[in-house]
C-alpha cells in the first residue's frame, strides 16, 4: 500500500467523479452495463444518445436517486454507492425543473439553505448573489406558478448553484425550452460555468447541444458507452458508424485495404481514389475491405472551372433548401449510395438544376475510418 | 340548460320542463323546513299563521339539546380527524406506490359508500359486542370513521395525484430529510385537500342517523336528538329551526370542502399540465 504513489492535490487536472464498471439490471434488462469514466473538476462534461441509452440512469445514480447493481461511483474520492441523496456534495435540476409550487422564487431558492443555519443575513446575501447570477434579481417574491418556462429553469438552476455543489448535474434541462430560448440558454449555461467552475454534468440527447457546450460528451447507446472524447473529435472521428450518425450525416465509402501498418491504414476507394487515413483501435475490416466515412460540408462544390487536388465528379439527383445551407443528393458513378453534400447558399448552391452534372472538392484528410 | 339545449336541439321545452320538476321534486321538502321555522303556529300546514324567529330563540335554552350538539360535535371533530388520518395513509400508498392488489384494497376502502348503511350499522353493534366494548360516543366514533374514510379517500386522491414525484427527489437533492421533505414539501402541498377531508368527514358524522342510533349508548347526538324530539308535536317547529340549521351548516362546511379540494387538485397537477 505505501509504495502507491499519493494523488497529487494541486494536480490540475483533479479527478471528481469516478464511475468503475457500474451495471444496472432490472431482471434480465440491462439498463448500464460496465459503463466507466472518470470527469475531471471543472469539467462541463455531457452525457449524450437517444433515449432508452441510459444516460439518465447514470445521472440518477450519481445524485443518488439509484444504485448500481455493481460497480462503483466516487464523488471527489469519497465512495458514493449507500449514501443517501440529501448527503452527496451534487446537485441537480430536473428535467421537469421540480419548482416547489407553494414556494415563491426567494422560498424556492433559500430551500436546501435553511438546513445549514445560516442566518438570515447571509442567507438572503447568498439568495440575492445567485439570483444575479441567473438574472432573475426582482423576481424573488414571484409565485412558482407566475413564472414562464425559461424563468422556471432559471429558478431551479439558483436551487441548485446556491449550495455550491461540487458537481452540478442537469438531466435534460433545455427540452421544454423553445428552439429560440434554449440556444440562448446553452450560452448562457455555458458562461455560467466557466465562471462558478463547477464540473456540470449534462444528460441531452441533442447532439448540437452536448457539441455547443461541452468540454467532453460521453455518447452511449443501449446501457454502454461508445466513445468518450471531445466534442471536435468526436464529431470528426466517430468511433463507428452509431456514433457517426447520431451526430449528425455521414457518407459511407467502401474500399479495399492496399496497405496497413502500426498507426496508418491506406485504403483504396471507388470514386475517392487511395486514401491513407489514421489507424483507429477497433475498425471495421470485412474480408479484406473497409469503409471510410466522409461528413456532407466536408464536400465543396465546384464551380465553373476552378479545380481542387482532389475531386469527384457525378450528378445532383435532388436538391433541398434549408434557408442558409442547400442540401444536395449526389450520385457518383461507381459508388453505391450517393453522396450527401451540404454547401452554404452564398455562391447559389440553391440554384443548381436536378439533373446537373456538378464537380466536388475534398481533403484526403476528411475520409476517416471506423468501426461498424 | 343551454349545454342539454344545443345537444337536443328538438326536445329542449321538454327537456327543461322535466329537469325543473326533478329539481323541485328533489329539494322542495329542503325549501319547506325554514319557511316552517318560522312559522308561528306549531302545526306544520300552509298558509303560515304568522311569522316568527321565537323558535330560533328557545333553542339555546334547551339543555339536551345542547348535550346532544356537543356530542355531535366531539364524535365529529374525533371521526374527521381519525378518518382523515388514515385517508392520508391509504390515498399516499394508492397513488404513489404500484403493489400488488392495489385495486381490491382501493375497491374495499371505497365499500361503505355502496353498502346499505343499517347493514353496516348491524354489523358493527354485533361486531362491538363481540369485542365487549360497551356502546358509547366511542363506539360511534369507530363506526363513523368506517363511513366517512370513502370520502375522505376520495378526496384526498384527488388531492395526490398527479404529484410530480421529482419535487420530493428535489427536496432530498437539496439536502432535506425523507420526514424534513414530508414536513416542508409534501404537507403544505396536500394541506387543501387535508382541510376539504376535515370537513366533509365533520359533516357525514353530523349527519348520520343511523349508525349513531345503533352504536351510542344513553348519549344521543344532534340527529338521534332530533328523531326523539318528533313524537311530541309541539317540540316540532323547534326540531324545524334545527334541522334548518344544520342544513346550512353543512351547505357551507361543504362548499369549502369543495373549494379547497378543487385548489389542491389545481396546485399538485400544476407541474404535470406544463408538461403534459
Amino acid at each position: 500500500m505505501l509504495d502507491r504513489p499519493m494523488p497529487d492535490r494541486h494536480a490540475p487536472e483533479r479527478t471528481m467523479i469516478e464511475i468503475r464498471s457500474v451495471t444496472r439490471s432490472y431482471g434480465a434488462f440491462k439498463a448500464l452495463d460496465d459503463c466507466s469514466l472518470a470527469i475531471r473538476e471543472g469539467e462541463f462534461f455531457s452525457l449524450l444518445g437517444p433515449s432508452g441509452c441510459g444516460k439518465t440512469t447514470l445521472l440518477r445514480m450519481i445524485a443518488g436517486f439509484d444504485n448500481p447493481t455493481s460497480g462503483t461511483i466516487a464523488v471527489g474520492g469519497q465512495e458514493m454507492v449507500g449514501v443517501p441523496a440529501n448527503r452527496r456534495p451534487t446537485n441537480m435540476v430536473f428535467q421537469s425543473y421540480a419548482i416547489f409550487p407553494h414556494l415563491n422564487v426567494e422560498q424556492n431558492v433559500a430551500y436546501g439553505l435553511k438546513r445549514l443555519k445560516l442566518g438570515p443575513a447571509e442567507e438572503k446575501r447568498r439568495v440575492d448573489e445567485v439570483l444575479a447570477m441567473v438574472s432573475l434579481n426582482g423576481l424573488g417574491k414571484r409565485g412558482a406558478h407566475e413564472l414562464s418556462g425559461g424563468q422556471r429553469q432559471r429558478v431551479a438552476l439558483a436551487r441548485a448553484l446556491v449550495m455550491r455543489p461540487k458537481v452540478l448535474l442537469l438531466d435534460e434541462p433545455l427540452s421544454a425550452l423553445d428552439k429560440k430560448l434554449r440556444e440562448q440558454m446553452q450560452v448562457e449555461l455555458r458562461r455560467l460555468q466557466q465562471a462558478v467552475g463547477i464540473t456540470f454534468i449534462l444528460v441531452t440527447h441533442d447532439q448540437y447541444e452536448a457539441l455547443a457546450m461541452s468540454d467532453r460528451i460521453a455518447v452511449m447507446f443501449g446501457g454502454r458507452i461508445a466513445q468518450i472524447a471531445s466534442p471536435k473529435e468526436i464529431y470528426q472521428r466517430p468511433v463507428n458508424r452509431q456514433v457517426a450518425d447520431f451526430l449528425g450525416g455521414m457518407n459511407f465509402v467502401k474500399g479495399e485495404i492496399v496497405e496497413e501498418d502500426g498507426s496508418s491504414i491506406t485504403v483504396d476507394t471507388l470514386g475517392f481514389g487511395r486514401i491513407t487515413t489514421e489507424k483507429p483501435k477497433v475498425f471495421d475490416r470485412s474480408g479484406g475491405g473497409t469503409t471510410l466515412g466522409i461528413r456532407p460540408e466536408r464536400l465543396r462544390v465546384l464551380w465553373d472551372s476552378a479545380t481542387a487536388k482532389h475531386e469527384v465528379s457525378g450528378t445532383v439527383v435532388e436538391r433541398h433548401y434549408f434557408g442558409e445551407i442547400t442540401h444536395l443528393i449526389v450520385e457518383i458513378p461507381g459508388l453505391e449510395k450517393p453522396l450527401s453534400v451540404t454547401e452554404t447558399n452564398d455562391f447559389g448552391a440553391d440554384d443548381i438544376p436536378v439533373g446537373a452534372p456538378i464537380r466536388l472538392a475534398y481533403d484526403r484528410d476528411a475520409l476517416v475510418a471506423m468501426a461498424e | 340548460m343551454t349545454a342539454l339545449r344545443r345537444f337536443l336541439p328538438g326536445g329542449s321545452s321538454w327537456l327543461t320542463a322535466y329537469a325543473f320538476l326533478y329539481i323541485g321534486f328533489l329539494y322542495l321538502p329542503v325549501v319547506f323546513l325554514p319557511i316552517f321555522s318560522i312559522n308561528t303556529s306549531a302545526s306544520p300546514k300552509f298558509p303560515l299563521a304568522g311569522t316568527t324567529l321565537q323558535w330560533y330563540r328557545d333553542l339555546p335554552k334547551t339543555p339536551a339539546l345542547i348535550d346532544a350538539a356537543w356530542n355531535s360535535l366531539i364524535v365529529g371533530v374525533s371521526a374527521a380527524v381519525l378518518a382523515t388520518t388514515f385517508g392520508i395513509l391509504a390515498a399516499r400508498a394508492i397513488t404513489r406506490y404500484r403493489f400488488p392488489g392495489r385495486r381490491p384494497i382501493h375497491g374495499l376502502i371505497m365499500a361503505p359508500l355502496v353498502l346499505p348503511e343499517v347493514i353496516v350499522a348491524i354489523s358493527m353493534l354485533l361486531v362491538m359486542l363481540q369485542l365487549g366494548l360497551s356502546l358509547s360516543l366511542f363506539t360511534v366514533v369507530l363506526g363513523h370513521v368506517l363511513i366517512c374514510i370513502p370520502y375522505s379517500m376520495s378526496v384526498l386522491t384527488s388531492g395526490f395525484e398527479g404529484f410530480d414525484r421529482s419535487i420530493e427527489e428535489a427536496s432530498a437533492d437539496l439536502g432535506e430529510s425523507a420526514f424534513g421533505t414530508f414536513r416542508r414539501v409534501t404537507l403544505p402541498m396536500v394541506t387543501p385537500a387535508i382541510i376539504s377531508s376535515l370537513l366533509v368527514s365533520f359533516t357525514i358524522s353530523l349527519d348520520d342517523f343511523i349508525i349513531a342510533f345503533f352504536l351510542t349508548g344513553t348519549e344521543a347526538t344532534l340527529p338521534i336528538y332530533i328523531w326523539g324530539q318528533l313524537r311530541f308535536a309541539a317540540k316540532l317547529p323547534g326540531v324545524l329551526a334545527l334541522g334548518t340549521l344544520l342544513l346550512v351548516g353543512s351547505f357551507v362546511l361543504l362548499s369549502i370542502a369543495e373549494i379547497l379540494r378543487r385548489r389542491a387538485a389545481r396546485r399538485t397537477q400544476f407541474e404535470g399540465l406544463l408538461h403534459a
